[in-house]
C-alpha cells in the first residue's frame, strides 16, 4: 500500500505579479515529496476555493507580498469552510507584519512564514499538521 | 453542507452524493480512489452502472506544444455549446523524490468559476505511458457524475506513451511547429495513435511545413492497419468494416491557435464528427472493448501485486538478496521459490 501522497495547492491570490517566492516553495514542495498543485498569479479567493475543492488538497498556501493579506486570507478560509472543506490547512507565507500575525490565526489561517523560513521548516509543518487532523 | 470526512463516509453514501452532483464528494471521489483505500472497488462498482454516456477525448503530445492551452480553449468550445466537461490533466511525479508540480492549472485559468466544469491534476506516481494509474477510474467517476464530454490530458510524450488510446474514445496527437525534426514523431507510433492529428500554434513560422510532414505520414500509413502492441496484446484502433458500408474514419490534420481560439471551433466540430462516427459505423463497440479490456487487465494486475506482496516474507526480501548474493542461489530459482508459496 502506498503512503498517501500530500497534495498541497500553492496560490497567489491578490494583484501583485510577484510570484517567485511562491515559484520556489512550490517546486521546493515537489523536492520534499509532496503534490503541488500551483495555480499562478492574480487569482481570487473564489478562484483558489474552487480549485481546492476540485484538487481536494490537503493543504492551501498562499503567497502574499502586496499587503492585502488582512482581507485576502480570511475570505479564502471562509470560502473553503462555506463549500465544506473544514479540514483543510491554510497557510500563509510573504511579508506579514508581527501585529497581523494572531488577527490571521483567529480567522482561522493555521500558519504564517516569513521570508526568513526555510522551505524544510514549511515541509515539517504540514506533515505534522496533516497527521494531526488524520488523527483526529 | 454538511461535514464530508475524508475517510468516514462510506463508499455507498459517497457514491450517491456523487451521483446527486455534489462537487465535493466527486473530489473526494477521486481521492479515495487514486489513494487506492480498501473500499475504492466498492466505490466505482456503485459508480459504474451510470458510466457510459460521457465521450471521452484524449489530448496528447510532446512538452511545450499547447496542450494545456488547447484544452482550456475546447473546453470553452464545448461550454458554448451547452456541453459540460470534466478534465483530467496529468504531469509526471518526480522518480527523484516522489513530489510532483502540477501546473497545468496556470493555462486553464479562463475555466475557473464555471460550475459545468470540474479540472482535477493527477500525478503519474511511478506510471508509465502518459497516465497515472487511476486515471481512468477518475474518468468513470467524472462520468458517472454526469460530465457530457471527458477531456485527458497526458503528461507530455515523447513516442511511446501510448496508453490513452486504450482509455479515450477520440485520441488527439498535438503538434507544433519548430519542435524539431518530424522523424521523432514517427518512431514508434505516437501518429498511429490519433484519431485527429492537430498542429497547435500554427501561427508561428514552419507551421505549413510541419502540416505537410504529417499528410505526408498519412498517405504513406494509409491502407496499413492501425494496430497497437501494448502490455503484449494487439490492439487494433479501427474496426474492420465492410467495404463500402460506413467507410473508414480519415485522420486529418486542423490548425489550432489554442491562445486566440483560432480553428478550434473546426476541431470540436471534428470530434463530434468522429463520435457520430463512431456510433454510426458501429466502431465504438470496438472502442468500448478495448477500454473495458484494458480497465480489466489493469485491475487483475493491480490485485495480483498486491496479493504477491502481501505473500512475500514479513522481514523482506533481504535475506534471499544475501543467499542470491553470496551465489547459494540463483535469482531465476530464488523467484520461483518465492511464487510457489502464492
Amino acid at each position: 500500500m502506498s503512503e498517501d501522497k500530500i497534495r498541497v495547492l500553492v496560490a497567489k491570490p491578490g494583484l501583485d505579479g510577484h510570484d517567485r517566492g511562491a515559484k520556489v516553495v512550490a517546486r521546493s514542495l515537489r523536492d520534499a515529496g509532496f503534490e503541488v498543485i500551483y495555480t499562478g498569479i492574480r487569482q481570487t479567493p473564489q478562484m483558489i476555493a474552487e480549485a481546492a475543492l476540485q484538487e481536494d488538497v490537503d493543504v492551501v498556501g498562499l503567497s502574499i507580498l502586496s499587503g492585502a493579506h488582512m482581507t485576502l486570507c480570511p475570505k479564502v478560509v471562509e470560502m473553503l469552510r462555506a463549500q465544506g472543506q473544514d479540514d483543510v490547512i491554510v497557510l500563509v507565507g510573504g511579508i506579514i507584519p508581527d501585529e497581523d500575525v494572531p488577527r490571521l490565526r483567529e480567522a482561522g489561517i493555521d500558519a504564517i512564514f516569513g521570508p526568513g523560513a526555510s522551505t524544510k521548516e514549511i515541509g515539517d509543518f504540514i506533515r505534522q499538521a496533516v497527521a494531526a487532523r488524520n488523527e483526529a | 453542507m454538511g461535514l464530508l470526512s475524508r475517510t468516514r463516509v462510506t463508499s455507498q453514501a459517497l457514491a450517491e452524493r456523487v451521483l446527486s452532483g455534489d462537487r465535493l464528494a466527486l473530489a473526494r471521489a477521486i481521492t479515495r480512489v487514486e489513494r487506492e483505500r480498501p473500499d475504492a472497488h466498492e466505490l466505482l462498482s456503485a459508480l459504474y452502472p451510470h458510466t457510459g454516456r460521457a465521450h471521452i477525448i484524449g489530448v496528447t503530445g510532446a512538452p511545450g506544444t499547447g496542450k494545456s492551452s488547447l484544452v482550456t480553449a475546447l473546453t470553452q468550445a464545448y461550454r458554448a455549446a451547452g456541453l459540460t466537461v470534466g478534465v483530467v490533466a496529468i504531469d509526471p511525479t518526480s522518480p527523484f523524490t516522489g513530489g510532483a508540480l502540477l501546473g497545468d492549472r496556470v493555462r486553464m485559468r479562463a475555466l475557473s468559476g464555471d460550475e459545468g466544469v470540474f479540472i482535477r491534476s493527477m500525478a503519474t506516481r511511478g506510471s508509465l505511458g502518459g497516465l497515472s494509474k487511476t486515471t481512468g477510474d477518475a474518468v468513470t467517476i467524472l462520468d458517472a457524475a454526469g460530465f457530457d464530454r471527458i477531456i485527458v490530458e497526458t503528461v507530455g510524450v515523447g513516442q511511446a506513451e501510448v496508453a490513452i488510446a486504450s482509455t479515450a474514445h477520440t485520441t488527439l496527437v498535438v503538434e507544433a511547429p519548430g519542435l524539431g525534426d518530424e522523424v521523432q514523431a514517427i518512431k514508434a507510433g505516437i501518429l498511429e495513435i490519433a484519431d485527429i492529428l492537430v498542429v497547435n500554434k500554427a501561427d508561428r513560422p514552419g507551421a505549413d511545413r510541419t502540416i505537410r510532414a504529417l499528410q505526408l505520414m498519412l498517405e504513406l500509413e494509409a491502407g496499413t492497419p492501425r494496430q497497437l502492441h501494448h502490455h503484449g496484446q494487439v490492439v487494433r484502433l479501427q474496426a474492420q468494416l465492410p467495404a463500402g458500408k460506413e467507410g473508414e474514419w480519415m485522420v486529418d490534420v486542423l490548425k489550432t491557435v489554442a491562445i486566440n481560439g483560432q480553428g478550434v471551433a473546426g476541431l470540436r466540430e471534428r470530434i463530434e464528427a468522429h463520435r457520430t462516427w463512431l456510433h454510426d459505423s458501429g466502431a465504438i463497440v470496438g472502442r468500448e472493448r478495448i477500454r473495458i479490456a484494458h480497465t480489466l487487465e489493469n485491475i487483475i494486475r493491480a490485485e495480483l501485486n498486491r496479493r504477491i506482496v502481501a505473500s512475500m516474507p514479513a522481514d523482506g526480501l533481504d535475506d534471499i538478496v544475501d543467499a542470491v548474493r553470496r551465489r547459494e542461489v540463483d535469482p531465476y530459482r530464488a523467484a520461483d521459490k518465492l511464487l510457489t508459496k502464492f
